[in-house]
């Protein structure tokens, strides 16, 4: 094997950085789903009872739906009842950030998310998520004084019901699919967020999320409304301890847009990939939709995906108002076994309806990459216009890229453009970078980091810079 | 200089440490180290340049960045402060200027639809920005037209200095009008079989490697 290979290898397979696991006492429904368990999750977030409802109705539609198959990712069967659906840390009346437990802090803190510095320096506002229940709100009043709402999804149940109800499965149904169903039944907490007629959000709003307690899926529910006018710009990011069972993680996103409003929406995917041999790893089937509802609305997704074990997520946008824009940026990064399948929808109705999609797949040691794509073109939709980048980037001579692209166009003044490269990181290359003193490792994150700039630059600046951290880490051990 | 086949890439890629040859036995020894002990990027700071014979296109990443980064490495080796953004573009700068280089090529990916002077003169362009002390130029000249030739040349003299040795390997004895050597070895099946003055280079020109050659046997009594 060449040297360069076994540089790549030897990146891709360092130890996941981020793998520890916090001792908290929990506290920890049963494992096993059924009628009580969702009553159970209901009562403990003190839900009305039309949400209770709304959940029992998913439920009983999810025992008559069957686990999708066409993704091109592969896994043993997914026990249900082992799991545990909800984990919360021992409830505690806070009234700052004292009082917090301490090991939590530190747990944020070696998550590089101290909070009270990151009141203090970055005027970002902060709804951590810590398993299932949010622990620590910060900015909340300044952002109140905007009227602004930013809280955590059980809080808005209650205290905002009448947007929750809503809104809440506007975008994506109860019936949408099997994983957002089975999310509608037993989501436990996740964000919402109100942005009033008008308003720009001054900073950038961010949640991470952490799953934490054994065993225990994880079920995030976000719901984001921007009024008329309005702007924002939100971020997520994610890291979890290293162990060795799967994870099933599904959540569901819903964004609402209303005219003129525009809402850009940011992840960070850093789950827990398995282990060189892929082992564990958490299993990510995600339902991420927008709908512009109004005129001139945008709705932007970025995406950097490096963890997990399995990816299955396709942030979409229906494309409703007249000359509403839809864009998908994407990086999905698969080492060692990792497989995703990822990819947007873009569904156009209205007219002149635009959409953007860039899509880069990179593959490393035996990891399986597939972007799946789909742009419509409804009959009415005149004057609408997509343009697909898709590129895929592989290291080594183990790993897969696949392609899946759909195209339906109902309206003949559509334009169309797609665009799509495979490419693999050379040897000469390598040795290029090697003979001007750049190590190998050096070398493939410059050569991946220049195949994502056009993702990375629609990142907000900080997470930009985290990004390429975290490519850089996820690719440990892939250069051999 | 020497013939087609005769070991010249060969020798400045195992010099510069290309893992695709494998040593099997002896030693490079450069500045009292044994080369061969090396990775090619240790070699690299270490102050041992290699200007390709095609240079590698490395598409998305800009010159600008992969300048940098090569810099700094060699930089942190020699125990020197790394340059930040602006250091650096002042630094780039004042070194087109010398070699006359559109500063539009700092946007631009490494070599990335270059046209084959470009790529040599940007070869040429490295060198001078990372300052090594010993640099092989492999057929640098090939492929350039006597413009291209002209400039490359006069960046190559622009950086001989006693504490550098440049070691040009060449087919023509057109770029040592241009070039002009101290020594020319003429290598033939991985030996020197004769070394002289720029005057050797003419009278290869005049009669060939095949009459050389012919006299290497007697001359290099180890060979196999």
């Amino acid at each position: 094997m060449s040297t360069s290979t076994n540089a790549i290898e030897a990146l891709v397979n360092r130890e996941y950085k981020w793998g520890f696991v916090t001792e908290i006492e929990q506290d920890v429904a049963p494992p096993g789903l059924n009628e009580d368990t969702i009553r159970l999750i209901s009562s403990k977030k003190n839900e009305p009872e039309w949400l209770l409802e709304w959940r029992l109705k998913a439920y009983r539609h999810w025992l008559t739906i069957k686990e999708p198959t066409w993704h091109n990712v592969h896994y043993p069967p997914i026990d249900y009842q082992g799991i545990s659906y909800y984990a919360a840390p021992k409830k505690k009346e806070l009234q700052s950030l004292d009082e917090v437990d301490p090991e939590l802090l530190r747990t944020y803190e070696k998550l590089g998310i101290p909070l009270e510095e990151q009141k203090m320096l970055t005027g970002v506002a902060v709804d951590a998520v810590f398993d299932s229940v949010s622990v620590a709100t910060t900015f909340k009043e300044k952002l109140a004084e905007l009227g602004i709402i930013f809280c955590s999804f059980s809080e808005a149940a209650q205290e905002h019901q009448e947007l929750v109800r809503k809104y809440l499965g506007s975008v994506v149904p109860y019936t949408d699919n099997f994983f957002a169903t089975l999310n509608s039944a037993v989501f436990t907490d996740g964000s919402f967020c109100y942005i009033p007629k008008g308003v720009r959000c001054p900073m950038e709003l961010s949640t991470y999320f952490r799953i934490n307690a054994a065993s225990t899926g994880q079920f995030e529910r976000t719901l984001i409304v921007a009024e008329p006018g309005s702007h924002v710009s939100y971020l997520e990011g994610c890291t979890a301890p290293m162990r060795d069972e799967n994870q099933l993680h599904a959540a569901v996103v819903e964004l609402i847009a209303h005219d003129d409003a525009r809402i850009k929406y940011s992840t960070i995917q850093n789950w827990y990939p398995g282990d060189k041999d892929g082992k564990g790893g958490i299993y990510n089937f995600v339902t991420k939709r927008g709908k512009c509802l109004g005129r001139n609305s945008h709705i932007s997704w970025t995406q950097v995906e490096t963890g997990s074990a399995i990816t299955w997520k396709y942030p979409s946008c229906m494309l409703i108002g007249d000359n509403s824009v839809g864009e998908f940026y994407s990086v999905a990064l698969t080492n060692n076994y990792q497989q995703a399948d990822t990819g947007t929808k873009m569904i156009h109705v209205g007219k002149n309806t635009r959409s953007t999609i860039v899509s880069k797949g990179i593959s490393a040691g035996h990891g399986q990459n597939t972007y799946r794509g789909g742009v419509k073109i409804l009959k009415n939709a005149t004057g609408a216009r997509n343009y697909t980048q898709c590129d895929s980037l592989l290291i080594g001579d183990k790993c897969g890229a696949h392609t899946f692209p759909y195209i339906e166009v109902k309206n003949s003044t559509a334009r169309m453009e797609h665009e799509a490269s495979t490419s693999k990181i050379g040897d000469d290359q390598i040795f290029y970078c090697n003979q001007r003193g750049i190590t190998k490792e050096d070398a493939v994150n410059l050569i991946v980091n220049g195949f994502c700039k056009e993702v990375f630059r629609e990142l907000p600046m900080e997470f930009a810079v985290e990004a390429q951290k975290l490519l850089s880490v996820s690719l440990e051990g892939s250069v051999g | 200089m020497g013939p087609n086949g005769s070991g010249k890439s060969t020798l400045a890629q195992v010099l510069a440490g290309r893992e695709t040859y494998e040593v099997t036995r002896g030693e490079v020894l450069y500045e009292g180290k044994n080369l061969l002990e090396m990775a090619p990027e240790e070699r690299a700071c270490e102050g041992v340049f290699m200007a390709f014979q095609y240079p590698v296109e490395i598409p998305g990443v800009s010159s600008a960045q992969f300048l940098k980064a090569a810099l700094n490495a060699i930089r942190r080796a020699r125990g020197l402060e790394e340059l930040d953004a602006m250091e650096f573009l002042a630094l780039v700068k004042q070194k087109f200027k010398v070699l006359g280089v559109d500063e539009k090529l700092l946007h631009r990916s490494v070599n990335e639809g270059f046209s084959g002077g470009e790529k040599k003169r940007n070869e040429i362009f490295q060198m001078a920005l990372l300052e090594p002390r010993l640099c092989i130029l492999d057929e640098t000249d090939s492929g350039l037209d006597i413009d291209a030739l002209k400039i490359v040349a006069s960046g190559v003299n622009g950086l001989r200095s006693p504490g550098r040795a440049i070691l040009v390997i060449t087919h023509y004895q057109r770029l040592l009008n241009y070039i002009i050597p101290d020594y020319v070895h003429v290598l033939v099946d991985g030996r020197i079989v004769r070394s002289g003055g720029k005057e050797l280079a003419l009278e290869l020109e005049e009669k060939g490697y095949a009459l050389i050659e012919g006299g290497a046997g007697a001359a290099a009594p180890g060979r196999r």
